[in-house]
Order: structure tokens, then sequence, then C-alpha cells
């Protein structure tokens, strides 16, 4: 166990090893393997302060039991599910777990076909489990940002490789936008954005028609990969996913297969570098 | 296989529970928590590898729950369950009744992540490591959180004990 942080409670005793504040809380809590025990004990007999905190973090123990044990014995809830749901092919138990991580969101996310148009990369991606907390920011800073007509963005399209540089740096990873010209939309530009935990960064294109698209890049939840996952909070649609490093949400009030086509172009550029 | 794993989900079922009700006080909002991660360990349950024992990726997945749960409640501090809660007991006669109330309020207004990991370890009954693995942190922060939410606690207790055992004095 680590200890270092901790400093010791005591001196060293005639040649023993000294008592650790985390050992007196695994004495409390009977995580000290036996032999230590009889040494804090004797430590303990010593030290009056030290031995009522000690019983004082048992008497907690104790209490906080007293205050939670009975729910133990209270009979489960109806509404909890005590068996996985059956389904009956490999895309329904995706939209499960998609629907899952959407309705505990508490965001109005609805799924139905969206399993059927998930695109075939993702099939790769779909072996874990969805998330919710950087796709509900992508989607506030979506509609924050978007309809700003004087400064949607901070630094512009024009100066793209700034940009990217900037981001990068600020990211602590190469950090570039996709191009999604084809889709018929122009970079407007970025701006960088405090996360839960950290910058991220988000991408501001738009259309013909003066349709903003957002492109939010996080790296909070680097590691905890995630299928490919649709869902909508207010006007905002969201397509999000997680891919190794970087967790990616792209909003807009856009219909849905226009935003697939989009996701797909961008997972195509970002996702697979 | 399979089936035992099932099996071990449910078994879990009274301990998330009775985690939930001391992370949340409310029932029903513990229960909403507790349902929550039901549904994700559920749906993730055909793919999971086994990486690890059931209760440790159980407990894992209530956490994710919960801290998205905590910040969304910081954001509306007027929700959290501390302040949710009575401040004067209805018709407590019982000394025990009121002590336990007096103590779930005291847990309700500990940081979120002391709370979590003094539940963990006191009332779950799991090892430093056990804890450090649900949280996603290095036992050193477990050691801290625990010591920090122990502190915080006592103080708190001890701090209300006389203010409700002596009268107010009177000024002369």
């Amino acid at each position: 166990m680590d200890q270092s942080h901790l400093t010791p409670a005591a001196p060293p005793p005639d040649g023993a090893a000294p008592i650790t504040e985390a050992e007196l809380h695994a004495y409390a809590d009977g995580q000290l393997p036996t032999a230590r025990c009889a040494e804090i004990d004797t430590f303990l007999a010593a030290h009056e302060a030290e031995r009522e905190r000690v019983r004082d973090w048992q008497a907690q123990n104790q209490a906080l039991r007293a205050l939670l044990d009975p729910v133990l014995d209270e009979p489960l809830p109806l509404h909890l599910p005590l068996a996985p749901r059956r389904p009956s092919g490999r895309w329904q138990s995706l939209a499960a777990g998609v629907a899952i991580a959407a309705v505990s969101a508490g965001a109005a996310w609805w799924l139905r076909g969206a399993a059927g148009a998930v695109p075939a990369p993702q099939l790769a991606a779909a072996g874990q489990a969805a998330l919710q907390g950087f796709a509900h920011r992508a989607a506030v800073a979506h509609a924050v940002y978007s309809p700003d007509p004087r400064r949607p963005v901070e630094v512009g399209g024009d100066q793209e490789q700034a940009l990217v540089t900037w981001l990068t740096r600020r990211m602590g990873a190469a950090v570039r936008p996709p191009d999604l010209r084809s889709a018929g939309y122009e970079l407007m530009g970025g701006r960088l954005l405090p996360g839960d935990r950290g910058p991220v960064a988000q991408f501001m294109f738009g259309d013909a028609r003066g349709q903003r698209l957002t492109l939010y890049v996080t790296r909070e939840d680097a590691g905890r990969d995630t299928a490919f996952s649709f869902g909508q909070d207010g006007p905002v649609n969201v397509f999000y996913w997680v891919d190794k490093d970087f967790g990616y949400a792209i909003s807009a009030g856009a219909d849905r297969q226009q935003l697939l086509h989009v996701a797909e172009l961008v997972y195509r550029q970002l996702g697979t570098r | 296989m399979r089936a035992q794993d099932e099996t071990a989900i449910v078994a879990c079922i009274p301990s998330l529970r009775r985690y939930a009700r001391g992370l949340l006080s409310d029932a029903a909002l513990a229960d909403d928590l507790v349902q929550d991660t039901l549904e994700r360990a559920w749906s993730r349950f055909s793919l999971w590898q086994r990486r690890g024992e059931i209760r440790a990726w159980m407990f894992g997945i209530m956490h994710n729950h919960f801290i998205d749960g905590a910040r969304a409640r910081r954001s509306r501090p007027e929700d959290s369950a501390g302040d949710a809660l009575p401040e004067v007991p209805q018709r407590a006669t019982h000394a025990d009744r009121l002590e336990l109330e007096d103590l779930d309020r005291a847990l309700q207004r500990l940081p979120h992540e002391q709370r979590e990991i003094l539940l963990l370890v006191a009332v779950e009954g799991m090892s430093y490591q056990e804890a450090a693995a649900v949280a996603g942190v290095p036992v050193g922060t477990v050691m801290s959180r625990l010591a920090r939410g122990r502190d915080r606690l006592r103080q708190d207790l001890q701090g209300r004990a006389p203010a409700a055992a002596t009268p107010i004095r009177r000024v002369k």
C-alpha cells in the first residue's frame, strides 16, 4: 500500500517501524496484518489522543452500518431490472446499451432506427458502453456558441494552421479539424472551452444556408471506448463516440441522416488516424 | 458461467442499494441510481470479459453514474441531498433515531468523493485497494479521502452534539 503521502503519526518506538496514519486507519478497519496489530495496540495504549481517534473511527463505522444496514433487508423495488433483457441480435443489444446510457443522462434521447443506420466501421467500437457526460456538454456548447452571429469562434478558419497549433498545444495532443466540404460544410474556426476536467476543443462549420455544425473534441474520456451513439438535447442532435484517446461529439440542428453522414466523414478522418 | 454471473450481479443488489442510500440519502433518488447502474450492467453484461470481480465492477458502474449525477447536482446546488433533508426532524422520539438522522445529515454534508470512500470502506467493507479500483483513484487518494472524511464527520458530529445538549447560555 502506498502510504508515503501520510506522515508517521508518531516517532518510532525502539527499533520498530514507525506507525503511520494510514496504518491507524487500517487498524480501525480491520485491514492490518495481525502481527502489526499488536504493535499498534502497544502504541495506542501509550497515546490517548490517537486511541480516541481510532475508537471514534470505529464508532463511525458502526454507526454508519447501523444507519444503512436496514436497507439490506428491504424488499427490492419493482422497477429494478433483475435480469438482462434478451436481445435477439447484436444490434438490438447495442441499441439497448445506447438507450440506457441516454435515458440515464436524463435528456430526451431517442433511438429508433439508429442501430440500423450505424455504419460498419463503428462495429468495432460497439464493444463498449456509451457515455453521456461530454455529449451533453457538447450539445450545450453548440447551443451557446452556434447562434452567435458576431463571434461564433475564437480563431477563424482562415487561420487554420494557427488554430491547429494553438489547440494542439492546449489540448496536449494533435487536434485538427476534419474536412467536411464534401458534406457542404466549411470550417468557420474553433475555440477552446473548459471541459469537465480539462480543455476541450470546439470546431465550428457552416453550410451555404448558414446552418452551423460543431465538432466537440475532448480527451476527458480517453480509453473509455464508446460505440457510435445518437442523442438529442432540445433542438440539438448529437452523434458522439469515444475512440482511443478522444471523445467526439457532433452537434447540429440538422437531421439525423445528415448528421450521420458528417459523423462518418469525421470518423474516417479523425477516428482512424 | 453466465448464469453464475447473473446470480452474482443480483446478489450485489442489496449492497448496491445500501451504498446508494448512503450516497444520496433520499430513497427514491438512491434507487434511481441503482436502476441506472443495473441497466448499464445488464446492457454491458454480455460484453464484459471478466476483467475483475463482479462486485467491484458493479460498484464502479455506480461510481460513474453517481459522479455524473453529482456534477449535475453541483450546478444546481439547491437540489443537493444534504439540503433536502429536513433540518428539524419531525416527531422524532428516539434518541437513537435522532442520532442516526444527525449522522445521515453529516454524511450528506461530506464532499461526495469523501462520502464515497468512507462508505465503501466502512459500510461495504472493501479493502483500500478495492475502493481505489471502484473510484478509479490511487490507494493514496483513498487514504487521504478516508482520513479527511472521517475527520470532517467527527468534527461535524461533535460540533453538533454540544449545541443540542447544552441549552442557550444565559447572558448576564
